[in-house]
């Protein structure tokens, strides 16, 4: 049942030559026919379901003999439609839908959220619940970079990792379930603070993780750094350079680990983050390793903040006091009558800010995630469009895979740490 | 800071700016389309303010844009509640947003584009990260960048005909403008 | 199957064959995951020490379709995805099973908009769906399980009240 379609390619390395093949690559059996073929390079399809793209992102990767000579990244395979969506629900209603851009840490995704609304509509939101967000935050920090390790431990051939990796996820799991009530699509925080109070028992449960985890990450550290073959395959591997870097747009671990020490906590600290003292880790060298190494050496920094913030906390509201624009508490909406009325005047028409527009960006766990919000003093955004470091990091990869070989390219995509929910929005 | 951005993007572009301002703490500006890459170049070669990294670039459409805050709504006189709709000819609104290390502070540049015809200088001669960003509003917005290396679509298929983001496009598509496989 | 012991307990099992093919092809499942999004991460989880799967025989996790036979799709199907999960479907051998797992695939979840497929049931035969957003990996477990029973059946539609039965015979 081949199908036999013959067509004329422009020559070899013309950008409609790169075109005409990824469209013939599309289809179940096509021939292509190329004028001269010992000249062109092997253009090799990574296709979008692999066990080893975190995801489903599609590598075309053009081959000379086993080195790599160029890569078309393709995304879209995800692609799913947020911008539009948020244009027709409500700041609320879109919270549970910002859990499911970085699907690994959702915490850190809600916090962006909510801070970008709060700044368009002119929110305060109380101390404690600042403090609660910074511990959640930093707890889906651990929680991706874990998974961001053992997925390339994992692809480099260390599975013993993964399966350590996954087991500490497993008790982070519980201890969101405690204070959250979801394991993992948290949708935690509102316009205003956070959904529920962290309870005594959370607390203890997240002492509990932070004091035991840093045996944990010891284990895995013993295993990694000084491994023979883990070093082979990733020191030297997917270097960038700084300047590099900067020019197109990387941030977060991938950034930092090529010598600049662009943080957003402490470029534009926002929560309470100026309260709470932690280093910047930076590494110099810009190859999989060093960002492997950043990202190590991140979660000990989280663990600090995490004592920090715990040890930090004032008693208090979860969240702000301001009716018209913060859901009330679910207790007094069913007693009180105008927790009634605010309710459903918030829930029907939205919080309704001033109209303006406004940018905000926090760390998320793989770089700068920011918010743009454009408000025309309606309860729906007008236009809501999400700045995703998954994307920017996967624009750098045709530079980073360069003159690497084939067998290269899944540690340096495991080392970037893309995740497509993110990339395609 | 602000001031000497301001005096720095005059001196650059002259009446090009068509006007600077602050929104709730951040620095928005205005610029002529034409003139949006000296704007961009001006602000990252200068070697005081040096927005070396472009952290977003966005298309917006403003089509019927106008201001719909309750309050006013409510305070429906007259005189008062002039609802300010958008001409065809200031339609979509490419919005960039800069960053500077240096001096850790970001501003934000804003351009009009046409809704009939919407072209825009690119800017991926001056921030290399440009090129994507410029992919992903041409797909949505149908918004062609002059000068770009690369333009095609970001995340529909080569073949699609449509510009999903525009606000005349429904939310549930159009039937059948993707084919899916048979049974 | 049934037992049958001789007086001289010799220990003889008389069965069908077909009933001794579906419970060596029910114990182990060899999945094939088409981990597309978040539901992938609880589908790693459910393959992770705490729920773990290779109780079930079916932990071997090879990535090609062409040596497994349940194909578990976790994740939101968009329009163009949909061509990549049909050839994958077409390359798997018979006899074959779908999961389709979390309500993005079952039906489109949350997302009602112009570039997701409404349940992945339009161009793929499905035989079990899983609710939850993500489903925790308990959920996924009981879906194997009933295509445990479905197979062990010979392949006919299980009645509700069979299919809430905790031990598969």
């Amino acid at each position: 049942m081949a199908t036999e379609e013959k067509s004329k390619v422009s020559p070899a390395g013309s950008r409609l030559a790169s075109v005409q093949i990824l469209k013939a690559l599309e289809d179940r059996d096509t021939n292509v026919v190329l004028e001269d073929p010992l000249e062109n390079y092997m253009v090799l399809n990574m296709g979008p379901q692999h066990p080893a793209t975190h995801g489903v992102l599609r590598l075309l990767v053009k081959l000379d003999g086993e080195t790599v000579v160029d890569c078309i990244p393709e995304l879209g395979y995800l692609h799913r439609g947020y911008e539009k969506i948020a244009e027709a629900c409500s700041y609320h209603e879109f919270i549970p839908h910002t859990d499911r851009l970085d699907y690994i840490s959702p915490l850190a995704n809600n916090v962006a959220y909510a801070l970008a609304v709060e700044k368009v509509g002119g929110v305060e939101v109380p101390l404690r619940a600042q403090y609660i967000r910074v511990i959640a935050a930093e707890l889906a920090r651990i929680s991706s970079h874990l998974m961001a390790i053992g997925a390339m431990a994992m692809d480099v051939g260390a599975m013993t990792v993964f399966l350590w990796a996954f087991r500490e996820r497993e008790k982070l799991y519980d201890v969101f379930d405690l204070f959250t009530g979801v394991r993992f699509t948290t949708s935690y925080t509102r316009i205003g603070g956070v959904a529920q109070d962290m309870d005594d028992k959370a607390v203890k449960a997240i002492h509990e993780f932070i004091d035991d985890f840093p045996k944990h990450l010891d284990e895995i550290k013993r295993m990694l750094n000084r491994n023979r073959i883990f070093l082979d395959r990733t020191v030297g591997i997917g270097a960038i350079s700084a300047k590099d870097a900067l020019e197109i747009g990387l941030s977060g671990p991938n950034i930092r680990a090529c010598g600049i020490d662009y943080d957003l906590r402490t470029f534009s600290p926002y929560l309470v983050y100026d309260q709470l003292s932690f280093d910047v880790v930076t590494e110099k060298e810009g190859d999989c390793f060093a960002r492997y190494m950043v990202r190590m050496r991140e979660m000990e920094e989280s663990v600090k903040l995490v004592n920090q913030a715990l040890a930090k906390m004032p008693a208090g509201p979860v969240k702000a006091d301001l009716p018209k624009k913060v859901l009330p508490e679910k207790e007094r909406v069913y007693t009180k009558m105008e927790e009634l009325i605010h309710d459903f005047v918030l829930v029907n028409d939205g919080i309704n800010p001033a109209p303006g527009d406004a940018y905000v960006a926090t760390e998320g766990s793989k770089g700068e995630l920011g918010f743009y919000i454009i408000s025309d003093g309606s309860g729906l955004p007008w236009r809501l469009k999400i700045r995703s470091p998954s994307f920017c990091s996967l624009q750098a990869l045709p530079l980073m895979l360069k003159g690497q070989m084939i067998s290269d390219v899944v540690a340096i995509i495991g080392s970037i740490d893309p995740i497509m929910g993110e990339a395609d929005k | 800071m602000k001031e000497k951005i301001e005096a720095k993007l005059l001196s650059a572009l002259g009446d090009g700016l068509v006007s600077f301002g602050e929104f709730n703490g951040q620095i928005v500006a205005e610029v002529a389309r034409d003139r949006i890459v000296e704007a961009c170049k001006a602000l990252k070669e200068d070697p005081e303010l040096s927005f070396e990294l472009l952290s977003d670039l966005c298309g917006a459409d403003m089509l019927n844009f106008e201001d719909r805050s309750a309050r006013k709504a409510y305070l429906a006189i007259e005189h008062e509640y002039r609802p300010e709709p958008v001409s065809n000819a200031e339609r979509f609104v490419v919005v960039y947003q800069l960053t500077s290390l240096k001096n850790k502070v970001r501003i934000r540049l804003k351009t009009r584009v046409d809704g009939d015809n919407p072209v825009c200088p690119s800017i991926t001669s001056v921030f290399k990260s440009a090129n994507w960003y410029e992919r992903e509003a041409y797909d949505m917005f149908g918004i062609n960048f002059e000068g770009h290396p690369d333009m095609r679509r970001m995340y529909m298929p080569e073949e699609y005909e449509y510009y999903p983001l525009r606000k005349d496009f429904p939310l549930m598509g159009v039937p059948g403008s993707i084919p899916l496989p048979r049974k | 199957m049934a037992v049958n012991r001789s007086n001289d307990n010799e220990g003889f099992i008389t069965t069908t064959v077909d009933a001794l093919f579906n419970w060596s092809l029910k114990n182990s499942l060899w999945p094939m995951p088409l981990g597309i999004s978040c539901c992938a991460i609880e589908m790693m989880a459910f393959a992770g020490p705490r729920f773990d799967v290779s109780r079930f025989g079916a932990e071997v996790f090879r990535f090609s379709p062409r040596q497994s036979d349940l194909l578990i799709v976790t994740g939101t199907v968009t329009y163009k995805m949909a061509r990549v999960v049909r050839k994958i479907y077409d390359q798997m051998p018979d006899p074959k099973w779908v999961i389709s797992m979390g309500v993005c695939a079952s039906s489109g979840g949350m997302y009602r908009s112009y570039s997701v497929v409404q349940g992945i049931d339009q161009f793929v035969p499905v035989d079990v769906y899983i609710a939850g957003c993500p489903p925790r990996p308990d959920s996924v477990l009981k879906a194997l399980m009933q295509i445990q029973q479905k197979i062990q059946s010979g392949g006919k539609e299980i009645p509700v009240q069979e299919r809430e039965k905790v031990f598969v015979e």
